[in-house]
């Protein structure tokens, strides 16, 4: 393949993630609406188009056309460009991260990921972690005392879980020697998903993710009671809606990354005892992969109106004490697993 | 009476919360499947109950004549001076009636005190809720807007002889 096209199925395989990404972000906040509905036995947006399934839109052009107020105090290039940190944190992460195996069309070999670097995980890290800058950076320069303390707590809180989800991740690492998405699902064939052969990371790894999302039970740094909104309470308008949808790409990308790393990416069972064709087979694996995703985000939004909030102490206490010395433990266990078995 | 459990005395499964945490969870799941309690208004209208406390209006007999007898009671107890009568008379056996008889619903807190006073049973709280205005003029209802026919409030009727 010359240059030109490998330029041009790349864009479009960006085209493609951009807008099924900005299109699931819109619509994961109308399911988060619609699910916390039926939960409380109420029925949830239906007003805007059948069953309400435009409410995404509408949300998006109310929070676009409000007006945009930044305070005195705020000190203006940093209060600006905190969304657009957390956006393209979200929106970055997602070129690695693989939907289904790789496939033939008209011709051309290409990987169902949009990059498909070897150190994919490594690049994931890297981008979470500057995703705390985009919430340190919104807390401090709001100039407002709330806002102050929710950015603090809020890049604290993700610090000290992405410990946890590191050693976790060693675990995975140790199974599948090697660091590419791609390898790592590869690994996971037939029933050895890293999610049955390493529980404990495996839970380790689901709640970091809670916890580096800010999701509830984690929430603390944004809920309402406790904070007026914590680090986007100064936010009006686009910058708002940015994010707020950094918070469920961000969801997504946590999401993703569970199913690659430990519930087998697109892997289906014994499905190649089947003897389906080639096409057949990869339809079936990605759309295991998006119904594994969707099940995950259904429980990442079951698990918010299930659950009562960590007070903060008592986050930090879980995320340092608890699961800490069990991502080593989980550590210890799949290097035991691979001395005994020879893996 | 069983006591309740102590922070000490829970075992090590109970202490990591995941029994605890899996009802709670479980509860939540078993919510969704039930049915769900919302009305969609509004295209279906809540109907109160009989006892429902919602505007005030004079209530009107069979052959067209109000009940009221413009003694002023209802004016003179209203906590937020919303009423105003004005008596004069007339050949029907009451002999009194008001020729002009305006409720300000801006300033009516729907209290029911000027049903519980009034004499004659002619004033009552109906079961009418939804009340839209587009100038303050519009907001003083006279006796065109209060009078309704004695059909529509039997069952308000019929509770302020039972309770009140």
């Amino acid at each position: 393949m010359n240059i030109w096209e490998i330029i041009i199925i790349s864009l479009i395989k960006i085209l493609i993630i951009v807008v099924l990404m900005l299109l699931s972000v819109a619509y994961l906040v109308y399911f988060e609406r619609k699910i916390s509905a039926w939960v409380q036995n109420r029925v949830g947006p239906n007003r805007v188009g059948w069953l309400g399934l435009l409410q995404p839109f509408a949300d998006v052009f109310k929070l676009l056309l409000k007006e945009d107020i930044v305070p005195d105090a705020a000190n203006k290039p940093l209060h600006t460009l905190a969304p657009f940190i957390a956006l393209f944190v979200s929106f970055a992460t997602y070129a690695v991260i693989p939907i289904g195996p790789p496939i033939e069309v008209f011709g051309y070999k290409i990987n169902l990921v949009v990059a498909d670097v070897n150190i994919g995980v490594l690049y994931v890290f890297a981008l979470t972690s500057l995703g705390v800058y985009g919430i340190t950076f919104a807390g401090w320069s709001s100039g407002s005392k709330y806002s102050l303390l929710g950015g603090i707590r809020s890049s604290a809180q993700m610090i000290s879980y992405e410990v946890s989800m590191g050693f976790s991740i060693a675990g995975v690492l140790l199974m599948s020697q090697s660091l590419s998405p791609m390898k790592i699902v590869e690994s996971q064939y037939g029933w050895m998903w890293n999610a049955i052969v390493q529980p404990i990371g495996f839970i380790t790894f689901v709640v970091s993710a809670f916890a580096e999302t800010n999701r509830l039970p984690f929430d603390l740094p944004e809920a309402e009671p406790e904070l007026v909104g914590g680090y986007h309470t100064e936010y009006s308008s686009f910058k708002f809606a940015g994010f707020f949808l950094a918070e469920y790409a961000n969801m997504i990308i946590a999401s993703g990354m569970i199913v690659t790393l430990y519930l087998g990416g697109w892997q289906v069972p014994y499905i190649d005892k089947l003897g389906l064709s080639t096409t057949l087979t990869t339809i079936i694996q990605v759309a295991a992969f998006l119904f594994k995703m969707g099940a995950l985000l259904f429980f990442f939004i079951w698990v918010r109106w299930s659950i009562p909030r960590f007070r903060y102490d008592q986050l930090m206490n879980l995320g340092w004490k608890v699961m800490f010395p069990l991502a080593l433990a989980n550590l210890i266990w799949v290097a035991l697993l691979i001395m005994i078995f020879n893996l | 009476m069983p006591s309740k459990k102590r922070e000490k005395d829970l075992n090590i499964f109970e202490k990591l919360y995941i029994p605890e945490i899996a009802k709670g969870m479980a509860l939540t799941l078993k919510n969704m499947f039930r049915p769900n309690v919302t009305l969609q208004y509004p295209e279906v209208k809540f109907e109160p109950p009989a006892s429902y406390r919602g505007r005030p209006v004079l209530v009107q007999e069979n052959n067209g004549v109000e009940r009221c007898v413009a003694c002023g009671l209802c004016s003179r107890v209203c906590p937020a001076l919303a009423i105003e009568v004005q008596a004069s008379e007339t050949d029907l056996e009451k002999e009194r009636y008001p020729v002009k008889f305006e409720i300000n619903m801006l300033r009516c807190i729907f209290c029911g005190f000027c049903e519980e006073v009034c004499p004659e049973e002619a004033i009552v709280m109906s079961k009418d809720y939804e009340l839209v205005f587009k100038n303050r003029k519009d907001a003083i209802f006279g006796k065109d807007k209060l009078l309704v026919p004695i059909e529509n409030l039997k069952d308000r009727l019929e509770f302020l002889r039972k309770f009140k």
